[in-house]
């Protein structure tokens, strides 16, 4: 019997994966259950209310954090904006904010919108310049310092638990491309989160802020069962994107050994099959989902949409491919090849094969492409 | 901002990309290379940003040396490779 050649493979998990099994079924029985408003006293409220503060134990024992250290945000964009400019406002030291330029743009827009930038940079792996940072938060009038947990476009972990920064600068970190995956550092005060990246539904951002940080709501505040949360809860979602967490968690060991071994593949494979080609990013201090790389003369854009024509959906860093024209801040801030750019990140149920398949067509396609400018 | 002409490196041959996006400064760098002697200067003329970072990261990946970025009389910028090997 010959096997099946493997079908179409969404390979751009770090964008957005889909919904986990285990939210699925929750989700549909919280959309009954749960859509009254949490704060009143009457029993759809009630039942509402005992949903949200279940999503919120759930997600606070998934986390290993305290309920009370957790909001849910409309979205990780707005945890990000909530958790980092909380800080700056609650800060009695400044309004300046540390950070190495590699950070999320939500994290570069909350600082360009709210407080001052005081940039440290990265090595080639993008990894931050530790020492560079904590000189960096020692200096005065910083609130803060922002660092992700690990970054979304070329996977590298970043030491947040080993930055020994000044008592007075809290740390807020980014955790959006690594929840679930990842058990949270430790030496944070506030960090951000976002369901639809661990396969929970889209529009639910997690904001942890530690019990005794020194944050202060940043934008108007609300009249909600949490003092830091906006707007009505989605309660439904947040319930699931909760079962969804606490199953991530329950099976990252084997997940995570899976997928590692997997993006090993695609790192040696790509690197011995394709002429001029960088791979980017740690190459054992990452996530365990996702590499990048980049190729010489091959346009970004062609890339992807070959790619796609050939059943596989992956994401790029070059510009025109994005939705700027500029290109990717992290690549550039690693000093690698901007162009030609390849972000791959498995989904839960990538299979071996579809990798295999993956690399087996990329060659092929890199070929065709440096063809057209006759290389 | 334009510096002077004796602060410009002397090159042997330079590429106009100013219309042009990335990757094709790149690729240009790549068809001309041979166009000059080892040891000799390479310069290529580029607007799009992503040439600031491509260049240096080409040069590395390619063995080629890269001295640096000036700019031209109309003040576009300029980055200058050295043709190792």
């Amino acid at each position: 019997m010959t096997a099946l050649p493997p079908g179409p493979a969404d390979l751009d998990g770090a964008s957005s994966t889909p919904l986990h099994p285990a939210a699925r079924e929750v989700l549909l029985a919280a959309l009954d259950r749960g859509y009254a408003d949490p704060r009143r006293l009457h029993r759809p409220g009630r039942e509402a209310r005992l949903l949200l503060d279940n999503a919120r134990e759930a997600t606070a024992e998934a986390l290993g954090v305290r309920p009370d250290e957790v909001t849910f945000a409309p979205s990780g964009t707005h945890a990000v904006h909530l958790g980092l400019l909380g800080l700056v406002r609650g800060s009695r030291r400044g309004t300046r904010v540390v950070h190495p330029p590699v950070e999320h743009s939500a994290v570069r827009h909350a600082v360009a919108w709210g407080a001052e930038s005081g940039e440290v940079g990265v090595d080639r792996s993008g990894r931050v310049d530790e020492a560079g940072l904590v000189e960096g938060a020692r200096s005065p009038g910083v609130a803060a310092v922002a660092l992700q947990t690990a970054n979304h476009e070329v996977g590298t972990v970043q030491p947040v638990g080993a930055v020994e920064l000044p008592d007075e600068v809290p740390l807020f970190t980014d955790a959006c491309a690594s929840m679930g995956r990842l058990p949270l550092p430790s030496g944070w005060a506030a960090a951000a989160g976002s369901a639809h990246k661990w396969g929970g539904p889209a529009g639910v951002g997690v904001l942890l802020v530690r019990k005794r940080a020194r944050w202060r709501n940043p934008f108007p505040g609300d009249d909600r069962v949490d003092e830091r949360s906006t707007g009505f809860e989605n309660v439904p979602a947040v319930l699931a994107a909760a079962a969804s967490l606490q199953a991530v968690v329950a099976e990252r060991d084997e997940v995570n050994a899976r997928q590692h071994g997997l993006v090993d593949v695609v790192r040696h494979r790509v690197a011995a099959e394709v002429p001029d080609v960088e791979v980017v990013g740690d190459p054992d201090h990452r996530l365990p989902h996702l590499v990048t790389f980049s190729c010489l003369y091959v346009d970004g854009e062609a890339l992807v949409t070959e790619l796609d024509r050939r059943g596989f959906g992956i994401a790029s860093g070059s510009a025109c491919t994005a939705s700027t024209l500029t290109p990717s801040h992290v690549l550039e801030a690693m000093g690698v090849l901007t162009h030609g750019n390849v972000r791959l990140s498995l989904q839960r149920d990538t299979t071996r094969a579809q990798v295999d398949a993956f690399c087996d067509a990329l060659p092929e396609v890199v070929a065709e492409i440096r063809s057209r400018v006759g290389l | 901002m334009t510096p002077p002409p004796d602060r410009r490196h002397d090159v042997a041959l330079e590429l106009d990309c100013r219309e042009v996006p990335c990757p094709m400064p790149v690729i240009e760098l790549a068809r001309h290379l041979r166009d000059v002697e080892v040891g000799e200067l390479l310069a290529v003329v580029a607007h799009d940003p992503a040439a600031a970072v491509d260049v240096p990261a080409w040069c590395r990946m390619k063995g080629q040396h890269y001295v640096g970025a000036d700019v031209t009389d109309d003040g576009a910028p300029r980055y200058v490779v050295r043709r190792v090997g």
